[in-house]
């Protein structure tokens, strides 16, 4: 059978998944009952609601008359780039400081850009570290690490 | 005249020199980010906030609303300039904006985008005052059913007036619902959904939520696509607009004003549904007859759609202040800056903080002002701006995020987070689930647990208190009848028809 609109189909199932995750994860809480609710009763109920919308969601992207767009590519590799390099960021930051932390992120996610070029983001990654530094450490007094510590005394 | 001493007071609150600054300087900033194509007003605002976290709660909400207008406003430059919508609510102002840059024209739609913004701005400020006393003092009528029931119905029409499938948006809702509920439940004191991560016992930051599911969302999806810009950089001048150009105007400056104002209290109303909405409504009025026809250049069809989406952004804030319902998500996410400064949400606000609540709808009028003095003479410099390329924006939008998001408890865990929503939000572009109604939810979570817990407690666990109290029946029979009116044929595919205009 042929999935008539990928989107909502696919949407559905994840509601339906997320619905039964958080209803099932509350069940190690207490329960309580209507007029005395525990941590439970409330993300049970909700829990409950998603799961039933997601598979009216789903079904109906099974069965319904017009066809719909498919699901766009998924461009994993901007997505991986531009999330690690934030990653990196957060990962760096106490270690090596706001300057290491911040060339890092620049450099990798510039390269997400198909346009991506050497020459151009050396300029920019000291541009934006210096307007960094003066807005947020010299600015507004921002608290945190600006070189590496074995650097600092 | 007790309008007038509160609205004295609140001009004392913002005309003071530090909350002028900061005032100013959220102008600025909106209006630059706004300017800038592929970071919307919510983005915008969850880039930013962290930043106003050292501020006073006076001043920061100041500094965040003239960011959110200056942004709208930023958006409109950029959609008649380069015909690419700064944001959603300026879509329609593309249209006859961009045509009538296309004929030189540039300046008098900028200079008439500019008036109509102000004057819808001040009527809505006006609007604003006026609207807080009496629905606060109704709002002190609410028990802890008719607050679930409100916020059932905000909910509701949040996502009956947006864009796109229904059931989806209700399905967004629910799981931001849920997501608010991450964290320590206060009636227990049980960490819910922690999973033993100390910092989730603190619950999800809306920030770094907003931030992922918006700004990272949409700098990977403008990454993968190729960009093409034209922009008419060159000829900008003659910003005021000639007499005929006024007289023409004018009346799309006042019904714009009107549509806006009422869209805007409307739950999920706000800019966008104001600005198509009276688009489509100058349209109808001019009929076949108007020259230039609308689509080719037609003054009304700027000057129209950029009041109504100036009046309904400021009087979103009419159900934010009064009520502390967020109507759309730039309002949930103001509501979460007050929180994060200890500011309980809600009709108390005005008896508690009269300073800051009529120094904030003051500091609109006089953040309009700075508007207009803004963006006519320094246009050149905007325009200078829309020669940056995407790849050299989008690190810039990606350090200033990751900044942020670490500020916030000065903590790398919510960097992560931030990047975690991020995917999710990419997910969500992919399978066309719209963002708005899940912070919406996530906003109101707690409070919505909170209010349904102690109705049911005090009504020793009946839940027909829900329909036997005469005003929660009323707010719950509102958001039923939204949802059977939306669901009628006809009115359904006049939603999809006013919503298309844009495409």
């Amino acid at each position: 059978m042929r999935i008539k609109h990928q989107k909502d189909f696919w949407s559905g199932l994840m509601f339906l998944a997320i619905g039964l995750g958080f209803a099932g994860f509350a069940q190690q809480y207490e329960l309580g009952t209507a007029q005395r609710m525990g941590p439970a009763y409330f993300p049970t109920a909700l829990g409950g609601l998603l799961a039933i919308l997601g598979l009216i969601i789903a079904i109906k992207g099974l069965a319904r008359g017009e066809r719909g767009a498919d699901i766009e590519r998924f461009h994993f590799g901007p997505l991986a780039v531009v999330l690690g390099a934030v990653s990196l960021f957060g990962f760096l930051l106490r270690p090596a400081g706001l300057v290491a932390a911040l060339l890092v992120l620049i450099g990798v996610s510039a390269y997400a850009s198909h346009e991506f070029r050497v020459r151009e983001v050396i300029p920019l990654a000291a541009f934006l570290v210096v307007l960094v530094l003066a807005v947020f450490i010299w600015g507004l007094g921002m608290v945190v690490p600006v070189w590496p510590a074995f650097m600092q005394r | 005249m007790e309008l007038l001493n509160n609205l004295m007071l609140g001009l004392a609150t913002a005309l003071t020199l530090k909350n002028l600054a900061y005032c100013f300087a959220g102008t600025l900033i909106g209006t630059l980010i706004g300017v800038l194509p592929g970071l919307g007003p919510v983005a915008t605002l969850a880039m930013l906030l962290p930043f106003t976290y050292a501020l006073e709660p006076t001043s920061a909400l100041i500094m965040l609303a003239g960011i959110y207008y200056g942004a709208q406003y930023g958006g409109s430059t950029t959609a008649i300039l380069v015909n690419l919508p700064g944001e959603a609510s300026s879509v329609v102002t593309c249209l006859d904006g961009y045509q009538m840059a296309r004929r030189g024209r540039a300046g008098a739609a900028l200079g008439i985008a500019a008036i109509g913004s102000f004057f819808a701005g001040s009527v809505a400020t006006l609007l604003i005052a006026a609207f807080a006393l009496p629905l606060v003092e109704l709002a002190f009528r609410f028990g802890p059913a008719e607050y679930f029931s409100l916020m059932v119905l905000g909910l509701i029409g949040a996502v009956v007036l947006a864009s796109g499938s229904l059931i989806k948006a209700i399905a967004m809702i629910v799981l931001g619902l849920l997501l608010g509920l991450v964290g320590t439940d206060v009636n227990s004191g049980v960490a819910r959904f922690a999973f033993d991560i100390p910092e989730l016992t603190d619950g999800i930051g809306f920030v770094a939520v907003a931030m992922g599911v918006f700004a990272f969302a949409e700098i990977v999806a403008n990454v993968e696509k190729h960009e093409h810009r034209e922009v008419f950089t060159d000829k900008v001048k003659d910003l005021l607009p000639t007499r005929a150009d006024v007289k023409d105007a004018a009346p799309a400056i006042a019904r714009g004003t009107a549509l806006g104002s009422l869209l805007g209290i409307l739950p999920g109303g706000g800019a966008l549904l104001a600005s198509f909405a009276s688009y489509s409504l100058e349209k109808k009025i001019a009929g076949a007859k108007a020259t230039p026809p609308f689509g080719q250049g037609n003054i009304r069809g700027v000057a129209g759609p950029e009041s109504a989406n100036n009046a309904g952004a400021q009087t979103s804030f009419i159900p934010m202040l009064t009520l502390g319902i967020p109507p759309n998500a730039v309002m949930a996410l103001m509501i979460g800056a007050m929180t994060i400064h200890n500011i309980q949400p809600g009709p108390q606000v005005m008896s508690s903080n009269p300073a800051l609540f009529w120094g904030l709808i003051a500091s609109m009028w006089v953040g309009n002002l700075m508007l207009v003095v803004l963006n006519l003479p320094l246009i050149g410099i905007w325009v200078q701006l829309l020669k940056v390329p995407y790849k050299w924006l989008y690190p810039a939008i990606l350090s200033f995020c990751c900044i942020g998001a670490y500020s916030i408890n000065n903590n790398p865990f919510d960097v992560y987070v931030t990047a975690i929503f991020g995917a999710i939000g990419y997910l969500f572009y992919k399978l066309d689930c719209e963002p708005a109604p899940l912070i919406l939810g996530f906003i109101l979570g707690p409070m919505m647990e909170e209010n349904l817990r102690r109705a049911m407690l005090l009504s020793r666990g009946d839940p027909t208190v829900f329909f036997t109290r005469p005003l929660s029946l009323t707010l719950l029979l509102m958001a039923a009848a939204l949802v059977v009116l939306v669901a009628l044929p006809a009115i359904k595919s006049r939603r999809e028809e006013a919503f298309q205009e844009g495409d």
